[in-house]
């Protein structure tokens, strides 16, 4: 692996192993000492064309956490037109010698197109591109449901999770319904009409307009964020008319299995898809998605940077 | 290729450290074994059984893993990760045994005492290993040694343990240049 | 001025023949022309090579005025000149817009200046391609660029008012307004064909409804005033589909198809490389077979290329940032005899009507498509139909490098272009000495 770009890239065995990996990651973050000295002396670039100041600080502290260096470069505006472009930036980052850059950006694709170029030579990570994906969300994601559901190994058979919300704009949601199927799990996307890509019958989901007629089957539910912004796209009338719908809150709550777990990727608009009571509830995980978002990508940079370069790039022992 | 040691060998050389350690540390109390996975691992196990043998109590027993402290990372293909099984009771004030089967650079005892200082502080570290073939690189010795073997850098020390090799054994052979 | 003797050559039907270029003109087409005494005679052996009329193409960005880094009228013509055509029309979304006498005037005078092949400019429909206000069509149409294309490409004219005038103004000269049809509200922020590619590859979609929807209403809009239209690249077996049923119910519509349009299809942008990103956009395998099915049968009456030159920073970046276009000149007749010729969907005789008769029937560029008219201007284009050739980007005549084809390996090629009886690509290369009048 050189460069992690989709969660449809990845095979069965290279998920596992980085589940695997984040579950050592982790074991280490809980200990006295954080700190390993595994990546001293590389360089790893955030290179953020798009705010997410989580995304980035979950990424700086799995870099430092691995003692690597880190250089957090804030590009906004993304061509030609609107300032520095992604060509020049990643040029200027690779006279400098980065082993690595961390991409977010607004345009699907990006990181894939930057991977492919000769812009630079580091590794590539996709912290984010347009409506595309978002590879290591779904795994920390997957990691999350894995620790609750699955104490903590194997893949994911036999468990249903619902997706719920904006899927159309959702990179969380392509990256989720890639790897929790590679991993063995029934997916479930759930929304209104409009806000489901075309084609999706042909994606290895079901789909439902319908949330309180899956909520009872399902043992993890995820909450996509609704942007404000589409009911102007007129994918849905008004912000109630959606909660009301597609929004968890208690009532739809006490339809799920005892055992469910809740979560959403953050940032939440509390009140339009999730209620308070339930983002705070005891069977939400949703900060724990956070914690094991850093032991996820701390494992994504041990595979991707520690060993030697290699052309197959498989692992050895 | 020839046999260095055989397993009659091995088991005698194993039991003769089970009693150095316990004489050492003045008895089983503050005792912890801590396996250099793979066959450090497995050796760990076996000095905990001999010890158990012996004073009738077992000792806790743990696995280090120390891939990400290696110094050598950028050398080699990637390594996957062992699991790290910290051992009951920690290691905050005990005397550490660290089990590895070859003594070789002192490297990887080298990233093992970093490893170990992200688990806690112990009281003291010592280390046991089942053969010692010269060629330190750093300034490390064993206080338990199986076997020491002189061996020339062009040979390679293989140690096959009945756990994961079918045999116990520990062989020299000449590789090619 | 010298003449030509084509010796060895092939007509469209597979006869063999000898032509007679004297004075510029198509003098004589025989198995064996009788030798008339001329001064001055060059013999050419094109050994079974095919005779066909000059191409002419409806549907080319010279970008001159405003972008001449990407091209000018007269690396735009090298590059007409060696894909073959001996007129393209200039469209007028340039900077500033053809949309005044003065503008197309000066294109026109470019492409005579240069003198590689006509160089008919397109008017605007609207002033500045701004789809509220009609620009001076009487103007332009009675200019010395003789403008008979009204077009805001690149833009659709979308308001229907705007639309309908248009048709009915243009009928004064017969004019014809050349639609590019897209509901730009139904394509805001739109990046690619909306299907399961771009579901997958999460950029933003752009249904082939967009373009069939403004399609339907242009022909009900031209059978109601009784006018031409021209429908610009249609991409979507919908939209042959109503193009169909127009023309069966008489309706004065005509359509072009591009060559990429014709051959590559929208899993292409799964490398999100920007060079396959074009307006409108690549669409399915199924579109694509329904458009050769159309241009076979005649539903589509042209080729055209929509060469759409960019420079490279427009292309070196993310899909989303890229311009739309690519570069077609140069490679129009290999891919259409790929797509049709060698697939047996259309005879040689066939692409000389969509490349050359039909395009200068509906631009009124009546000194060309003459057909091989004995007594007509010498347009002519020599197809070496076993001639197979790699694309190479750093090869092209135009000025911009954005072929999506480089690499690609071709069967046939334009081995030799005469403009007005006058050789500009000979051996498949440039004629150097072949400029001005």
């Amino acid at each position: 692996m050189r460069h992690l770009l989709s969660t449809s890239d990845l095979t069965y065995t290279q998920a596992i192993r980085i589940l695997d990996t984040a579950q050592e990651m982790a074991r280490i973050s809980e200990g006295p000492v954080k700190k390993l000295p595994t990546l001293r002396g590389r360089t790893i670039v955030n290179l953020f064309f798009e705010d997410s100041t989580r995304t980035r600080i979950s990424f700086e502290a799995a870099a430092k956490r691995l003692s690597a260096d880190v250089i957090n470069f804030s590009a906004k505006g993304s061509s030609a037109s609107k300032g520095e472009s992604l060509k020049d930036t990643a040029q200027t980052l690779q006279a400098m010698g980065a082993d690595a850059v961390i991409l977010r950006h607004s345009a699907s694709g990006a990181a894939q197109r930057l991977a492919n170029s000769h812009w630079t030579s580091g590794s590539v990570i996709n912290a984010g591109d347009g409506t595309h994906e978002h590879p290591t969300q779904a795994l920390l994601d997957a990691f999350t449901i894995r620790q609750h559901l699955r104490v903590g190994t194997g893949d994911l058979r036999g468990l249903t999770i619902a997706i719920v919300g904006d899927i159309l704009h959702s990179r969380v949601a392509r990256s989720d319904v890639h790897l929790l199927s590679l991993l063995g799990a029934q997916v479930i996307l759930v929304a209104p009409p409009t806000l489901l890509p075309i084609g999706t019958s042909t994606w290895p989901v079901q789909m439902s307009y319908d949330f309180d007629s899956v909520l009872p089957l399902v043992d993890a539910v995820m909450m996509l964020r609704v942007q404000q912004e589409r009911m102007s796209d007129f994918f849905f009338p008004t912000a109630r008319e959606y909660s009301h719908y597609y929004g968890l809150n208690a009532d739809r709550l006490k339809k799920m299995k005892p055992t469910a777990i809740i979560m959403h990727p953050g940032p939440m608009n509390r009140g339009l898809e999730i209620t308070a009571e339930c983002a705070d509830s005891a069977r939400s995980v949703i900060l724990e998605q956070v914690t094991n978002g850093v032991s996820v990508r701390m494992a994504v940079l041990y595979l991707l940077l520690a060993g030697a370069p290699n052309e197959d790039g498989e692992i050895t022992k | 290729m020839s046999v260095a040691l055989p397993a009659v060998d091995i088991a005698r050389a194993l039991t003769r450290i089970a009693h150095e350690i316990l004489e050492r540390n003045g008895g089983p109390d503050s005792i912890v074994l801590m396996g250099i996975p793979t066959r450090g691992a497995f050796l760990a196990s076996r000095l905990a059984a001999l010890i158990a043998g012996i004073e009738g109590r077992e000792v806790p027993v743990g696995t280090l893993d120390i891939t990400l402290h290696r110094d050598d990372l950028r050398l080699r293909p990637l390594r996957a990760l062992v699991p790290t099984m910290t051992p009951l009771g920690g290691i905050e004030g005990r005397n550490v045994v660290l089990v590895d089967d070859v003594l070789f650079s002192g490297r990887t005892i080298r990233a093992a005492l970093d490893a170990l200082g992200e688990m806690g502080r112990p009281k003291t570290v010592q280390l046991a290993a089942l053969v010692d073939r010269g060629h330190r690189e750093l300034p490390i010795r064993a206080d338990y040694v199986g076997k020491n073997l002189p061996t020339s850098k062009g040979q390679a020390v293989k140690v096959h343990l009945s756990e994961i090799d079918g045999v116990d054994e520990v062989l020299v052979e000449n590789v090619e240049v | 001025m010298t003449d030509y003797l084509l010796d060895g050559g092939v007509l469209p039907d597979g006869k063999a023949v000898q032509v007679l270029i004297k004075d510029g003109l198509i003098s004589q087409i025989e198995s064996v022309v009788s030798t008339l005494a001329t001064t001055n005679l060059q013999k050419i052996s094109i050994n079974g090579c095919i005779v066909l009329p000059g191409f002419v193409d409806l549907h080319t960005h010279l970008r001159e005025p405003g972008r001449e880094d990407s091209e000018t009228v007269e690396s735009g013509s090298r590059a007409a000149a060696k894909g073959g055509f001996t007129a393209v029309s200039a469209m007028a979304n340039t900077f500033p817009v053809a949309d005044t006498a003065g503008v197309v005037e000066q294109v026109y005078a470019l492409g005579q200046a240069t003198g590689l092949c006509d160089v008919f400019p397109i008017g605007a429909v609207t002033q500045g391609i701004g789809g509220t206000a009609l620009a001076e069509l009487g103007a332009m149409a009675d200019s010395k660029a003789r403008v008979r294309i009204f077009s805001d490409d690149g833009n659709c004219v979308f308001d229907p008012m705007v639309m309908r005038r248009a048709l009915e103004y243009v009928k004064k000269f017969n004019g014809v307004i050349a639609q590019h049809a897209q509901d730009p509200h139904l394509t805001k922020d739109a990046q690619m064909n909306e299907g399961l590619i771009s579901s997958k590859l999460g950029l933003k979609g752009w249904p082939s409804v967009a373009e069939e929807s403004i399609i339907a209403r242009d022909v009900l809009l031209a059978d109601h005033v009784q006018s031409r239209l021209h429908v610009c690249h249609v991409t979507s077996s919908g939209g042959v589909d109503i193009i169909r049923w127009a023309k069966a119910r008489g309706i004065q519509v005509s359509a072009e198809v591009t060559p990429h349009h014709l051959l590559l299809t929208d899993d292409l942008a799964e490398s999100y490389d920007p060079i396959y990103k074009v307006n409108p956009p690549l669409r399915t395998q199924r579109d694509v077979m329904a458009l050769r099915e159309g241009l076979a049968d005649g539903t589509i009456d042209i080729v055209a290329t929509d060469h759409a030159p960019h420079p490279a920073e427009n292309k070196e970046c993310e899909w989303q940032a890229a311009s739309f276009g690519m570069l077609g000149l140069e490679t129009a007749l290999s891919i259409v005899q790929a797509t049709m010729i060698d697939t047996s969907m259309m005879s040689w005789s066939d692409l000389a009507v969509r490349m050359s008769t039909a395009p200068a029937r509906i631009g009124g560029y009546a000194d060309h498509g003459q057909g091989l008219k004995i007594g007509s201007t010498a347009h002519l284009t020599i197809v070496n139909p076993t001639r197979a050739w790699k694309v190479d980007r750093d090869l092209v005549s135009s000025r911009s490098r954005n072929t999506p084809y480089h690499g690609m390996e071709f069967p046939g090629s334009v081995v030799a272009t005469f403009y007005r009886g006058i050789p500009t690509v000979l051996d498949a290369k440039l004629v150097s000495a072949a400029h001005g009048n």
